[in-house]
């Protein structure tokens, strides 16, 4: 879902920023375990990174708020696991398996760990850009029900192509299983005023990263 | 504790419960062959000992002594990493932003938790939480001032949200009196919020009073 409880920029009362001296890099053990499940359940390819979030995104909001950022994790791969045929319901509530595992055409091994590689999202050009720095453009107002990257706060609004990124995975598509369909990323940076009006501060000046089928000539 | 994050850690009835939850879940994967746990233990190991801030601040403090690596760093900022860190962050695309007197950057993921892994290691919770997510993009110095960080009146304040798969690395302005310090000696001034645009470099008092503690 796109207009969901995660696209939080410029939502009010929300409080002040806490931070923790010192903070471990991980509060409980089972933190640490999700985030390595996550990795690794992530290596098999099963899903794309952009589906993950879409899970996390399509929790309800009020599981959404209440839930730490590991719960929710754990949330969206239980979801996820089951979905793919993975693991059963039943072995869920069983807390072990009760049939042997699909075959899987990639896992993570301990080379794989010891390795430490960052997944890419860079793709060739399916042609040429669009825009180039200094163009102005608008953002669509776009409100699908499916994944997207492009923040509410940021839709209708008419903005500057600081850079270009080159061509990215898109999210969009990606996310609900339509192909990685490479799109052209641009830095789009808007004013402060153009975002939040004209009581906004004039020091501040906002920029997302915009895949070009979000973006209009202006 | 961070009270921004109340559901983490006051409920010892979650607590067991997710406990409980993950060690199954754990289990069924490795009991599946989906899994290994050898290496998900290296995963962890990954995450708190082998990436963290300390490979920014080497990177923030070569660049700040070695002007064709800082070119370098805002040109391409994932070649120049990859020059410095002790493994090869290949595929994540960095880039690296130039606090100045007139402009000072700050990152933010509005929509989930994007974080520069390679160079600053997993986010700490207030990064994630929704007062930060909310809150950046449309009352930044309210949020710096959460930080006790003001800055000196005129300058600009460029908020980046990283809602693709770029991440951005913000590169502070080096404190006054340190001509002539040692690379070594200017990474131990660079704290993790400095690199994310809510904090500043420690001054070389600041780090003087801080080593003595």
């Amino acid at each position: 879902m796109t207009n969901s409880i995660h696209d939080m920029g410029g939502t009010h009362g929300f409080g002040p920023v806490e931070s923790e001296p010192n903070e471990p890099v991980f509060h409980e053990d089972w933190e640490g375990r999700v985030y390595a499940l996550q990795r690794a359940m992530g290596a098999t390819g099963l899903w794309t990174i952009d589906g993950g979030r879409a899970s996390l995104e399509n929790l309800p909001p009020l599981a959404y708020l209440a839930s730490s950022y590991y719960r929710r994790w754990f949330l969206g791969l239980e979801r996820r696991v089951v979905a793919h045929g993975l693991v059963g319901e039943d072995e869920l509530a069983a807390g072990r398996a009760l049939r042997p595992g699909m075959r899987l055409n990639r896992k993570m091994t301990l080379d794989d760990a010891k390795a430490m590689s960052f997944a890419n999202f860079d793709r060739p050009s399916p042609g040429p850009a669009r825009f180039k720095p200094g163009d102005p453009v608008r953002t669509k107002n776009l409100h699908p029900a499916t994944h997207t990257r492009l923040p509410r706060y940021a839709r209708g609004k008419l903005g500057t192509i600081e850079a270009v990124r080159g061509c990215h995975v898109f999210p969009d598509t990606a996310a609900v299983g339509a192909g990685e369909n490479p799109q052209w990323l641009y830095n789009v940076v808007f004013t402060g005023r153009e975002l939040w009006g004209e009581e906004a501060d004039p020091a501040i000046k906002v920029s997302i990263e915009a895949f070009e089928p979000y973006l209009v000539p202006a | 504790m961070p009270a921004n994050d109340p559901h983490t850690h006051d409920h010892g009835s979650e607590l067991s419960e997710m406990q409980l939850r993950v060690k199954a879940l754990e289990t069924i994967l490795t009991e599946k062959g989906y899994v290994e746990p050898a290496a998900l233990d290296q995963i962890i190991e990954n995450v708190e000992t082998r990436i963290g801030p300390h490979i920014g601040a080497r990177v923030v403090a070569r660049a700040w002594v070695d002007p064709e690596f800082k070119r370098r760093l805002l040109t391409d900022a994932t070649e120049a990493v990859n020059s410095v860190a002790e493994f090869d962050p290949v595929g994540a695309h960095l880039i690296a932003v130039e606090n100045t007197p007139q402009t000072h950057n700050v990152v933010v993921c509005t929509l989930c938790s994007c974080y520069p892994w390679p160079v600053l290691g997993l986010p700490p919770v207030w990064y994630k939480s929704a007062p930060y997510r909310s809150r950046t993009v449309i009352d930044p110095k309210g949020v710096l001032a959460d930080f006790g960080v003001s800055l000196p009146p005129g300058t600009d304040i460029r908020i980046w949200d990283s809602t693709a798969e770029t991440r951005f690395l913000v590169v502070p302005i080096r404190p006054d009196g340190t001509e002539g310090w040692s690379e070594e000696a200017l990474a131990a001034l660079v704290t993790r919020d400095s690199m994310v645009g809510t904090g500043l470099p420690k001054s070389p008092e600041e780090n003087k009073a801080g080593a003595a503690r």
